[in-house]
């Protein structure tokens, strides 16, 4: 049954052919393709679930060789997430790009997308990350344009030479590691690494790499004219699944590979940047003056968020504490996944209704577009940390670490960083739900608006109210050096 | 044994269940959106009879979900629960029907009824939670119901208004959530027992009041002790009935009640004093209570006045609580029962006269006692409780709250406090009185909507503030009866000290 | 020191050189051929790494790897003249 792993990859990548021979039927092909490439995960996610970590050599050549796809309980919550996302912003973008003349274009491109995260969550070889990981940034690097303006041109340029840089690096980081191991197979690696100027060299790069990717301060600012320029459904998974890939692996090399090479010194680092993504991020979020920059920017300390809890994991003794924590960074790097894309949707539906996105002439939004305000609501809630989303039990977490461990400096970060987003999140409220007539008159429910708002519910609802299951799902590895 | 898991889920889903769908009803509905709401309260109080029976024969209500390792979400009724859960029950069914009055024929009634339904369910869920951390949950849960409502009118003023009220409840809650994180962490859950855990556990001291003061400054910010009481006299831009609800109910309560619940069931009242954390509390809720009263002296505005008022009343609750004693803690627990159904009264009149003569200030209200008998006679029956004089409720709290602090051997410092106290109380309510009912009208009323009406008012304006008088009297007339507020403070403190 | 090593060295140097102009300057074709060299850097150390000693054949996957990073940095380097392409496009409009 392990060949279940090739259909999360396939299929999406099958249906991109497909849409790239038969264009005018790319929108059907493209739902349909994200939906069955959802099927395919849930297929192999009940499987990881019921008999824990799945390997696959392709062509059956085994690792060392060859190259092994793998499943543990990370990747399939990363898939999940991934999937559960990209079907919602795709029925959103069959409405979205419903008249649009680079719809096929855009449908090739989403279900080679897709295809690249896939195949990234369930690489189990280092080279084969860096062609996903390439195959990734150029994919998105296309759609990111796709709005057609000067400025997501620009933008895209922008975001392509530095996420090559990035790539570069990480690539040469993998040349060290086949010097120095004679391997590229991240089980055996997990259990070959050890403490050593290869390795120390090694895993520097390949961080580096991606930390341009995640867009980790002061690295991000590439970020945010990317991620606001794009068209709607496209920032939505730039700034939810595409930034989480790239924070995927470095959890997977720090916490499974160079566990034993990592230090507290370069963790903390790594934490301080964390820290002041999180005050700087929310700050210029405040101070946006447009809905999707102010998105970005949060995006941004959302992901300095996520970095505050290695200094943390790396200070914890393994075990329960530590598993805790983790699962709590996976929770909150899901939470808002769901909340970043439900807010960029939204996004989009107040942008193609108005005409625009300036805040301040948001007057009038709860009145005309109640689905929509709401999502907005709900999607801030999460973006903030209040009960009951999966950002809230995080942040928990993330504080009962705090006190565990002794690193007071992050508290004082956590507290102004929630207030912040707190701040950010009401303003908008606000405006949105002040009279005015920013938004034209009232109409029924769109199809447009639905995607969103159950993204939303899922950030605040479910993964508050079940997010056990991730604390279940993260402790089963597929590596050696484990995470658990 | 399943109706003990099922009952307080049940009664949280009872406005949760109507707030949701009513937020899906169309504007015009108004009559099925009346009828949800009030099944929805029917339906609670139904539950809460079948709870406070239950409860008092000793039967175990609990319900417990995980939601993340070591995180559990506990519904849990005990005494004191119970308590607070049937407080706004009551009157949020009285509150509902004065809504539905109120708000006739204004914009956004789905919004406003739907978020007013999850505000009780919030509140619901602060008396039923088990532990602290269901406790935080509910708290936030608080802030974001009530803050739409505060916003309703989505005026400037409104609108600021509840920028205000969001800013110092966030901050309140990130107090609380940090408090509550590290006590969670040192002890590995913080379930709230009868008579305290922490006693038991072993903890170095100064953590312990660090802890202490970050969960009061947390929970003070909503029951609006000094200096943290900044927020509630810019939320009174809400609609009166969110004003009633936010100061008989709500909001306020839900500070005191958090400060009880830490006191008495998280830290256990005779070590709180043994830390020496409770002469401060003290202090902090005598300068209130003086403080508050001395400002509202010096409102012309009528609500502003009642805000100030509610500043002071509300830290009775904390004094009772700080004082330890078994009579003081009585005194504070029926306080809380009190000064909400008395409170509630006097913000359904200042309602209903702006409603009906768009009298907003004190200095407009001569001579309003003949125009509008039925609620000036209820807004005396509120006033003077809140003076504290009998047989009206107001005065069995005021009476314990005294005989506890001799029996503390306090007397020497909350005794001067309650009695200047009541001093300024009768200083700010008594010239009202006086004005509505002994002045003739000397200026023209300043928006007459009811001028050639034969009654006063339309019967969902004027019964709720006669009924929530009516209640103010009873309760105080029959304090001693069975299943009392009184008698079941007396329960409780009996349940506290029990160990 | 060996052949190799000095192979694997000059693509460091290539590589760090690389890195300092994609950063510092800022017109996209220098940048671009900027990155270029890095690549160039990369691959120059996968092959050297190939290297196993006189007497043994030569690893053949570095050099499968290579090839496929090749594949990559053209196609990423064609795309971005596509895009430099339009957008000046945009500009002489």
């Amino acid at each position: 049954m392990n060949n279940l792993l090739i259909w999360p990859v396939a299929v999406p990548l099958l249906s991109a052919l497909l849409a790239l021979l038969w264009p005018r039927r790319s929108t059907w092909i493209g739902v349909l393709g994200t939906a069955l490439s959802l099927l395919a995960v849930v297929l192999v996610s009940r499987q990881v679930i019921e008999s824990g970590a799945i390997e696959l050599a392709l062509g059956g050549w085994s690792p060392g060789l060859g190259i092994a796809l793998r499943a543990d309980g990370l990747s399939v919550l990363m898939l999940l997430m991934s999937t559960l996302v990209s079907m919602a912003v795709a029925v959103y973008a069959s409405v979205y790009f419903s008249r649009s003349e680079r719809r096929s274009e855009f449908w090739v491109l989403w279900l080679l997308l897709i295809t690249a995260l896939h195949a990234l969550f369930l690489s189990g070889d280092l080279f084969n990350l860096y062609v996903t990981l390439e195959l990734l940034g150029l994919s998105a690097v296309v759609l990111a344009c796709l709005g057609g303006s000067r400025e997501s041109l620009q933008a895209a340029l922008n975001y392509l030479v530095l996420g090559l840089l990035g790539s570069m690096a990480f690539l040469i980081g993998v040349a060290l590691i086949y010097a120095g191991y004679g391997t590229l197979d991240m089980a055996a690696l997990a259990v070959a690494i050890e403490s050593g100027p290869t390795a120390w060299l090694a895993l520097s790069l390949m961080t580096g790499g991606l930390l341009i990717k995640s867009a980790l301060f002061p690295l991000h600012f590439w970020l945010p004219p990317a991620h606001s320029n794009a068209p709607a459904p496209v920032s939505a998974v730039l700034s939810a699944l595409v930034v989480k890939a790239a924070l995927y692996l470095i959890l997977r090399l720090w916490l499974a590979l160079f566990d034993e090479v990592v230090t507290q010194t370069a963790a903390l680092i790594l934490g301080l940047l964390g820290g002041i993504a999180v005050l700087w991020g929310s700050w210029a979020a405040l101070q946006a003056e447009r809905l999707k920059l102010m998105a970005a920017y949060s995006t941004v300390a959302q992901v300095g968020y996520l970095f505050l809890f290695l200094p943390l994991l790396a200070a914890l003794p393994e075990g329960t504490t530590r598993d805790v924590a983790l699962g709590a960074l996976v929770l909150l790097a899901l939470t808002h996944g769901f909340a970043k894309s439900a807010f960029f949707l939204a996004a989009g539906v107040i942008m193609q209704r108005a005409g625009h996105d300036r805040i301040a002439e948001l007057g009038g939004t709860a009145r005309a577009l109640p689905v929509t305000a709401f999502t907005l609501a709900l999607a801030g809630v999460a973006l903030i940390g209040l009960p009951p989303s999966g950002s809230f039990l995080a942040k928990w977490q993330l504080l009962s670490s705090v006190f565990i461990t002794g690193q007071w400096i992050w508290l004082p970060v956590i507290a102004i960083g929630t207030l912040l987003a707190g701040a950010y999140t009401f303003r908008l409220l606000g405006y949105a739900f002040a009279p005015g007539e920013g938004v034209g008159p009232s109409l029924s429910v769109g199809r447009e608006e639905i995607p969103a708002v159950l993204l939303a519910l899922v950030a605040t609802l479910v993964l508050g109210f079940w997010a056990s299951a991730v604390w279940e799902l993260v402790p089963i590895s597929a590596y050696a050096g484990g995470e658990g | 044994m399943a109706m003990s898991v099922w009952l307080p889920v049940g009664i949280l889903l009872s406005s949760l269940i109507p707030g949701v769908l009513i937020f899906f009803q169309p504007e015009e509905r108004h009559r099925l959106r009346t009828w949800l709401n009030l099944l929805g309260a029917v339906i609670k109080l139904l539950l809460v009879g079948m709870l406070i029976w239950g409860v008092f024969h000793e039967q175990v209500f609990e319900t417990r979900w995980t939601m993340a390792p070591g995180l559990e979400f506990v519904l849990h009724a005990d005494a004191l629960s119970v308590l607070f859960v049937s407080l706004s029950t009551l009157l949020w069914l009285v509150t509902t029907i004065y809504a539905v009055g109120y708000l006739e024929q204004t914009p956004h009634r789905s919004r406003f009824f739907g978020f007013f339904s999850l505000c009780v369910t919030a509140t619901v869920g602060l008396a039923l939670a088990g532990n602290l951390f269901t406790f935080v949950v509910f708290y936030e849960l608080l802030t974001l119901a009530t803050y739409p409502l505060i916003a309703h009118k989505g005026s400037p003023e409104a609108l600021r208004g509840a920028r205000i009220y969001l800013r110092y409840t966030l901050f309140g809650g990130l107090l609380l959530m940090i408090g509550a994180v590290w006590l969670h962490t040192l002890t590995g859950g913080v379930e709230f027992v009868e008579g305290g855990i922490l006693q038991y556990a072993n903890l170095d001291q100064s953590t312990l009041r660090w802890i202490f003061l970050l969960l009061i400054v947390g929970l003070g910010v909503k029951a609006a002790l000094v200096p943290l009481h900044g927020w509630l006299p810019q939320a009174m831009v809400a609609p009166a009935p969110v004003s009633a609800l936010l100061h008989a109910v709500a909001v306020v309560k839900a500070g005191a009640f958090g400060i009880v619940r830490v006191i008495y069931d998280v830290y256990g009242v005779e070590f709180a004093a043994e830390l020496g954390v409770l002469t401060l509390l003290g202090a902090v809720a005598a300068i209130t209570i003086i403080y508050g009263s001395l400002k509202a002296l010096s409102q012309d505005h009528l609500k502003k006045r009642l805000a100030y008022s509610t500043v002071s009343q509300v830290s009775y609750i904390v004094l009772g609580t700080a004082i330890v004693g078994p009579l003081a803690t009585i005194g504070g627990l029926v306080h809380l029962v009190h000064q909400g159904v008395m409170k509630i009264t006097l913000f359904f009149a200042a309602g209903n006269y702006a409603e009906a003569l768009g009298i907003h200030r004190v200095s407009e209200m001569d001579g309003v006692g003949r125009r509008m008998p039925g609620t000036t006679l209820a807004f005396t029956i509120g006033a003077l409780g809140m003076i504290g004089i009998p047989p009206v409720a107001g005065f069995i709290s005021k009476w314990y709250l005294g005989l506890g602090a001799v029996e503390a051997g306090a007397a020497a410092w909350v005794l001067p406090v309650l009695i200047a106290s009541s001093l300024l109380n009768a200083a700010y309510f008594l010239p009202i009185l006086y004005r509505a009912w002994f002045k003739s009208q000397s200026t023209p009323w300043p928006a007459d909507k009811t001028a050639g009406c034969t009654r006063e008012l339309p019967d969902a304006l004027l019964w709720p503030p006669l009924t929530t008088a009516a209640m103010a009297l009873l309760i105080g007339l029959l304090a001693a009866a069975p299943y009392s507020p009184l008698e079941w403070a007396e329960l409780i403190a009996g349940r506290e000290y029990r160990q | 020191m060996t052949q190799a090593l000095i192979y694997a060295l000059t693509g460091a140097v290539l590589f760090m050189l690389g890195v300092r102009a994609t950063l510092l300057r800022d017109a996209l074709l220098p940048r671009l051929l900027a990155l270029n060299v890095c690549g160039a850097g990369v691959f120059l150390i996968f092959v050297s790494l190939a290297y196993r000693g006189d007497s043994l054949p030569v690893d053949p996957v570095p050099h499968a790897l290579v090839l496929t990073g090749l594949v990559v940095a053209i196609s990423a380097t064609a795309l971005a003249l596509a895009l430099n392409r339009r957008l000046r496009e945009m500009a002489d409009e």
